[in-house]
């Protein structure tokens, strides 16, 4: 019964979706205000439909109600109830329905934080984002139906994945797809001015905080998937360049470039048209990256052509959105005039310096991601594209970037004067560049030109922040009245800056400082590692509720003190028969101490693998530090008091001739 | 800065992306591209020598060995021809015998690929496409795969 009200419940909220995207886009074109005025409740009345569904197919998995067939797949009755949860998004199906809600949540939020926005702008907003709701339903009703049922019911489900039986399994998913999805807002905005033909600086106002909060969102999806390969993955890794990881890393490349150039257009009017192009990218990306996962066409060309209905939706909705889109631009682009007025030494030139190669970067994350299923699909041999590739592509383009980024705050807009710049930052670029080889030579005793550069690079980056910092701050009589006299978004911007540069660090340190060792080792015996010495102490049987254990225990010495007991698993799932590594890791700011059992070998003794990781957790810490960079401009209060002036109708001036 | 100007530096600044990216790109692709060989392929001399490549198949019943330390050594077959393989540390969870897996390595003179890497998939029923592939076309694929291509 559940199932079959969540299919009702999805298919009502497709009519909404109907009616949300039909009436107000009419409504918009034709001047009628009451049909413009449909877009509000339509938009409402269809996520609760939406949440009604889910809701439904959550209450079937914890119901243990194995007559759907998605859940037999993807459950088990032994499985714990929190798992049973987030199994929901385990896999294909029920992920386009949390997609698909998550989708009426954003449109929802539009429909409450749009007072400032005009009855015209907002009824164009809500039925772009009404027309991607019809697409991604109807891939749900037509190939992807989470609630159909299998007769005869089996008495027993198939268990989730024990490599999805994990706590980032309950969050990485939702965050990531608040992100990918998040960018649709940008983007119905972008396609809204780009109908309505306001496409002024008022529209990149009320565009920016929707895709910061967005941007906020997916870059904690993939911080958060990024540990929770690192600790579940069992091979000490945090990025393996695979195609699920870069699915979701170019549109958060394209998302970065894309709040920059927001900031851009807002303030000085420039960038209008590149600004509604990098939002179109963006949010194609983030469809492609759902499509690319799920779907399994990654893993598989030929899984493509099995659902041969599935692989041609894909298709042909990427190419009406990207296609439609892009036809658009094409039609109004032309007529949009740039009347911002700035010299080749500008803020403005160097943030579009910037924006061009993170979209360059991305590009070239796309060739090394498609290339090989293009060549497979043309039957041209079957290649894979590994870490090499991006290593050697990705690291040229984001040194100038991260220059870049130290720069540009602290030029001014229309027109900064190099010989004054040079005189300010000549110490500090030198200080940073020679600060960076030494500590290289001194403290991490070794002579590495990649990890000397990073390293500048990232003392440079958070010297520069800072030094913008104070600068703004000085011209303030007292250093505590400076302080407080700066905007959020001023601090925003320091935080995701020096976040990058603890990110820099961590990525460059832990990459060619750590050590590992794979060896045998025996109870009582034990393994050196660096200053390190890890002791095991053999091996137990453990039970949990879904899986039997080895669990071995592991001491790690330094000098004459244990400073931790470590004690890593070896997991054989009872439904699936998987086998699954559980690493134990001693974390710290300065470094992660990390073992995973291997294989059992002869008398006791164990395959061990041992890590020892310097500021690994800098990486993250970076992530971090940009959300809270984010959240903090976010906040600024001019976004709602401009939000408000600008719904005056002068505000709304058309910027766009014709 | 005239609009003229301004799209100089535009046009000027994206080619000049776009020639770097390029360069770039493929210099790594073609240094860095992995080709597949079946064991057939690999027995027919057809795998480059001195270079990575990847090959795949199943895992030979009662062929893997282990050696010293955490060495080990084990054959791969597509029904036709079988490859051996050494691999010095630790295997997947899903290394067993009779599973598709897949290794990424080198062949050495004596006619061992030696792997730097061994890949199997988190997944019982999950095939490597080429594996799949490689058995389909010499006519060994076996029936309890029935999940590939789901």
């Amino acid at each position: 019964m559940t199932a079959e009200l969540g299919h009702i419940a999805l298919i009502m909220a497709f009519l909404m979706a109907l009616l949300q995207a039909g009436f107000p886009l009419a409504g918009a074109h034709q001047g009628v205000p009451v049909w413009m005025a449909v877009a509000k409740p339509a938009a409402r009345a269809q996520f609760f439909f939406l949440l009604t569904a889910f809701v439904c197919l959550e209450f079937s998995f914890i119901q243990n109600d194995f007559s759907v067939t998605y859940v037999a797949t993807n459950s088990n009755s032994s499985l714990p109830l929190y798992y049973r949860f987030a199994a929901v998004w385990g896999a294909h199906e029920g992920s386009m329905l949390l997609w698909a809600t998550i989708l009426g949540l954003w449109t929802c939020a539009v429909t409450l934080f749009s007072r400032s926005l005009s009855e015209e702008m907002l009824a164009r907003v809500l039925g772009v984002m009404g027309l991607v709701s019809i697409g991604i339903q109807l891939f749900i009703l037509l190939t992807s139906n989470p609630f159909e049922r299998i007769v005869p019911a089996p008495p027993e489900g198939n268990d989730l994945n024990p490599l999805l039986q994990d706590f980032g399994m309950t969050i990485h998913p939702p965050m990531l797809y608040m992100g990918y999805v998040g960018l649709s807002v940008a983007f119905s905005f972008a396609i809204a001015a780009l109908l309505g033909g306001s496409l002024d600086s008022a529209w990149a106002r009320w565009s920016r905080p929707w895709t910061l909060v967005a941007w906020i969102f997916l870059t904690f999806g993939i911080v958060v998937g990024s540990w929770w390969a690192y600790y579940e993955l069992g091979w000490g890794g945090w990025w393996f360049w695979d195609p699920v990881e870069n699915a979701s890393f170019m549109p958060w490349l394209v998302a970065t470039a894309l709040i920059h150039s927001l900031a851009v257009t807002e303030k000085r009017g420039a960038f209008k048209t590149w600004t509604v192009l990098l939002a179109i990218f963006a949010f194609s990306l983030s469809l492609l990256g759902t499509f690319l996962v799920r779907s399994g066409v990654l893993t598989s060309v030929h899984a493509f052509a099995s659902d041969p209905a599935r692989g041609l939706f894909i298709l042909i909705f990427l190419v009406v959105v990207v296609g439609g889109s892009l036809t658009l631009y094409a039609l109004r682009a032309p007529t949009v005039k740039d009347n911002a007025h700035y010299t080749l030494f500008s803020k403005e030139n160097l943030l579009l310096v910037n924006n061009i190669l993170l979209v360059v970067a991305a590009a070239s994350v796309l060739l090394g991601t498609l290339y090989p299923l293009l060549l497979d699909a043309l039957g041209l041999g079957k290649i894979s594209v590994g870490p090499p590739y991006f290593t050697a592509v990705f690291a040229p383009v984001m040194a100038p970037i991260f220059l870049l980024a130290g720069l540009a705050p602290m030029v001014p807009w229309r027109q900064g004067d190099i010989k004054a710049l040079v005189k300010r930052l000549a110490y500090l670029f030198e200080g940073s560049l020679v600060l960076g080889i030494v500590l290289v030579v001194v403290w991490l005793d070794r002579t590495d030109f990649a990890t000397m550069a990073g390293l500048s690079m990232a003392l440079w980056l958070a010297g520069t922040a800072g030094l913008t910092l104070y600068s703004r701050v000085k011209l303030r009589a007292g250093f505590l009245d400076g302080l407080r006299a700066q905007s959020p978004s001023v601090y925003g911007m320091t935080l995701a800056h020096t976040g990058a540069a603890v990110f820099l660090v961590g990525v460059v340190v832990s990459n060619h400082y750590s050590q590992e060792k794979t060896v045998k080792l025996a109870p009582g015996e034990s393994v050196e590692l660096g200053s390190f010495a890890f002791r095991f102490q053999g091996v137990k049987d453990v039970t949990g509720p879904n899986y039997r254990a080895k669990e071995g225990s592991f001491q790690v010495v330094k000098g004459d003190r244990v400073i931790a007991e470590l004690h890593p698993q070896k997991r054989s799932y009872t439904v699936q028969r998987n086998t699954m590594t559980e690493a134990a890791i001693s974390p710290g700011l300065l470094r992660d101490l990390y073992v995973a059992l291997g294989e059992p070998l002869d008398k006791g003794a164990w395959s061990v693998r041992v890590y020892y990781k310097p500021f690994m957790r800098w990486v993250w810490l970076g992530g971090l530090f940009m959300m809270a960079g984010g959240a903090l401009s976010v906040s600024d209060r001019r976004y709602r008091l401009l939000g408000k002036r600008a719904a005056a109708p002068e505000g709304a001036g058309a910027a766009v001739a014709g | 800065m005239t609009p003229r100007q301004r799209r100089m530096v535009w046009v000027g600044s994206v080619i000049a992306g776009v020639a770097v990216a390029a360069f770039l790109g493929l210099t790594a692709f073609q240094k860095n591209l992995l080709y597949f060989y079946t064991p057939t392929q690999v027995s027919n001399g057809e795998a480059p020598k001195g270079y990575p490549f990847r090959v795949g198949g199943l895992v030979v019943q009662g062929s893997v060995k282990r050696l010293e330390g955490v060495d080990v050594k084990f054959e791969v077959t597509d029904g036709g021809a079988t490859v051996p393989v050494t691999y010095s540390g630790i295997l997947p969870d899903l290394f067993r015998e009779g599973q598709g897996i897949i290794s990424i390595g080198q062949m050495n003179d004596q006619g061992l690929f030696v792997a730097s890497e061994v890949l199997a998939k988190h997944d019982e029923n999950y095939m490597p496409p080429e594996v799949g592939d490689a058995l389909k076309k010499s006519g060994q694929m076996p029936v309890n795969y029935k999940d590939f291509q789901k």
